[in-house]
């Protein structure tokens, strides 16, 4: 096997459909080691159904989906995780009828070097002081810091993080924009569904541009300048 | 005779205690069914019918192969919950992904067919199961005569949904039923694994079904009817008390009792029709139920 060591998620020829509804037409993307990456697009291109395809959360899925050199395609929905994903979903998916810190411990450990939990305090404070409460009692900056500590404990080292700046006040975005360099720097592989491009745009390695269930272009980072036009053509802006 | 203000306390602490003890059989059954409601989102009509097998089952380890009360308030709630454990796995499984008024259908068929059998092989007259030795004779309170085997009954009653309360509400394990309650996919995402958790919760409210079963056959005579009786009063309770809550089923269900017990004391005429009334009022002011979400 010649598998590149540092491919964290290869995707090629990925079909997905809910029910009779065919939603992704033959997606081909790669994410390496220690990347940032973004899905761009309109709303209803298909980039949320690309991160839940890769969990297993879609109704059907054809092609090939590997994580990590294996290939998940017929894995069992919750054996996905093991291998390494930690998942945030669009909606943040904190449980009301759990506090915060039931939310936090949660999620099963997928590898043994998770964030601690002392450590996620001391990241997220905010967490800490309210660490009692019930889960959708926090403000939606805190249930999205909730959201990613929650997955930093499992020790997940690939992150598939869905619209995470979504509604937010600027000054949380930039605070989230400060975590994310700060997982990237400790070598987590990040694919990132984002509509805020300016959020997006300083701190990712490349952009993939969705449209209608493709991928339509891939973008370097070093290329955002002279394809900014394409850019805004491709996301209305 | 005891009495103030004219009350006869014999008689109304006697009526309570009556009551007391079927609230806590409506607790046991309505604990399993909102369990099971939860994470699987379908209403089990086989909790009766695996209530009268938990007493049969007491009855049959009795009388076919000597195993005591005690013995048999074990394994058969383990018995019990293995049969739920089978039916999730083979009829309910199959068809999880259809509209959960099929599953529903296929519980009421299942408790049907439970029924039919133990009527055809036992007849419908019902059998005795002694009380156990341990807990023959009673305590004469100043206030009344208490029967040891009554208070027990309620004493386990509330030491079982006690603990099931505390192993939903405050442990890990628990936490898993719950926000599998809430998003069972995502919980599967995170990598629990969803589908053996609702095998276990299952075989878990079936088997608290079981338990009732043992604990009833001393006090009401072991009949194929037993749990098709009971299960009417029950749904009535789960109906009041909401679908949502652990604490609330419990609560419902001995409160429930406890509304009985008084109205068979007070307006002995409505105390078969009292709850279904509740029922009603309940639906019109809070539609779901005490402790419900509302959605």
């Amino acid at each position: 096997m010649s598998r590149s060591s540092r491919e964290k998620i290869r995707i090629s020829d990925l079909h997905a459909f809910y029910g009779e509804s065919h939603i992704l037409h033959g997606i081909d993307l790669n994410i390496r080691q220690g990347e940032l990456v973004t899905l761009l697009g309109r709303n209803g291109s298909g980039r949320s159904t690309t991160l839940r395809a890769v969990m297993g959360m879609v109704g059907r899925r054809s092609g090939s989906i590997m994580v990590n050199g294996n290939e998940t395609l017929n894995l069992a929905p919750h054996r996905i995780a093991h291998l390494g994903l930690g998942y945030c979903p669009e909606e943040r998916g904190i449980f009301s009828s759990l506090n915060v810190e039931e939310n936090l411990m949660l999620p099963p450990a997928v590898r043994s070097d998770g964030v601690s939990l002392d450590e996620l305090y001391e990241m997220f404070p905010n967490l800490y002081e309210r660490r009692f409460s019930q889960g959708t009692r926090l403000s939606g900056g805190e249930q999205q810091m909730l959201a990613l500590a929650r997955i930093l404990r499992t020790g997940a080292n690939i992150l598939l993080l869905d619209e995470i700046t979504e509604g937010l006040a600027p000054v949380i975005v930039q605070k989230l924009a400060q975590v994310l360099l700060k997982l990237k720097e400790r070598g987590l592989t990040i694919l990132l569904v984002e509509q805020n491009f300016r959020f997006a745009a300083p701190i990712a390695d490349r952009h993939y541009v969705m449209e209608h269930g493709h991928i339509v272009e891939e973008v370097h980072a070093h290329e955002l300048e002279a394809k900014t036009e394409l850019l805004n053509t491709y996301l209305g802006v | 005779m005891a009495t103030f203000l004219g009350i006869n306390l014999f008689g109304l602490f006697g009526q309570l205690l009556v009551g007391l003890i079927n609230g806590s059989f409506y607790a046991l059954l309505s604990l399993g069914l909102a369990i099971i409601f939860g994470l699987l989102k379908i209403i089990n009509f086989a909790q009766g019918a695996m209530y009268m097998l938990g007493a049969f089952a007491a009855w049959m380890a009795l009388n076919y192969f000597g195993i005591d009360y005690w013995l048999a308030l074990v394994l058969v709630p383990l018995a019990v919950g293995a049969m739920g454990i089978l039916m999730e796995r083979v009829l309910i499984r199959p068809i999880a992904k259809e509209d959960h008024l099929y599953s529903l259908l296929l519980t009421f068929g299942v408790a049907l067919m439970l029924q039919g059998v133990f009527t055809h092989v036992f007849g419908s007259s019902g059998m005795a199961y002694a009380i156990p030795e341990a807990l023959q004779g009673g305590i004469k309170l100043p206030f009344m005569y208490l029967p040891a085997y009554r208070a027990w009954i309620v004493v386990a009653s509330i030491v079982v949904c006690g603990a099931t309360w505390w192993m939903i509400e405050k442990t890990r394990l628990g936490a898993y039923l719950r926000a599998g309650t809430e998003n069972a996919q995502l919980m599967q995402a995170f990598g629990i694994n969803v589908p053996l958790m609702v095998t276990l919760t299952f075989g878990f409210g079936v088997a608290l079904a079981g338990f009732a079963g043992v604990m009833a056959a001393p006090v009401y005579s072991v009949s194929p009817d037993m749990g098709s009786n009971l299960l009417i009063i029950v749904f009535a309770i789960v109906v009041i008390g909401g679908m949502g809550s652990i604490g609330g089923a419990i609560l419902t269900g001995l409160g429930m009792g406890i509304v009985e017990g008084l109205t068979k004391y007070f307006y002995p005429e409505a105390s078969s029709t009292v709850i279904f009334l509740v029922m009603v009022i309940v639906l019109l002011l809070k539609p779901a139920g005490l402790f419900g979400k509302e959605a």
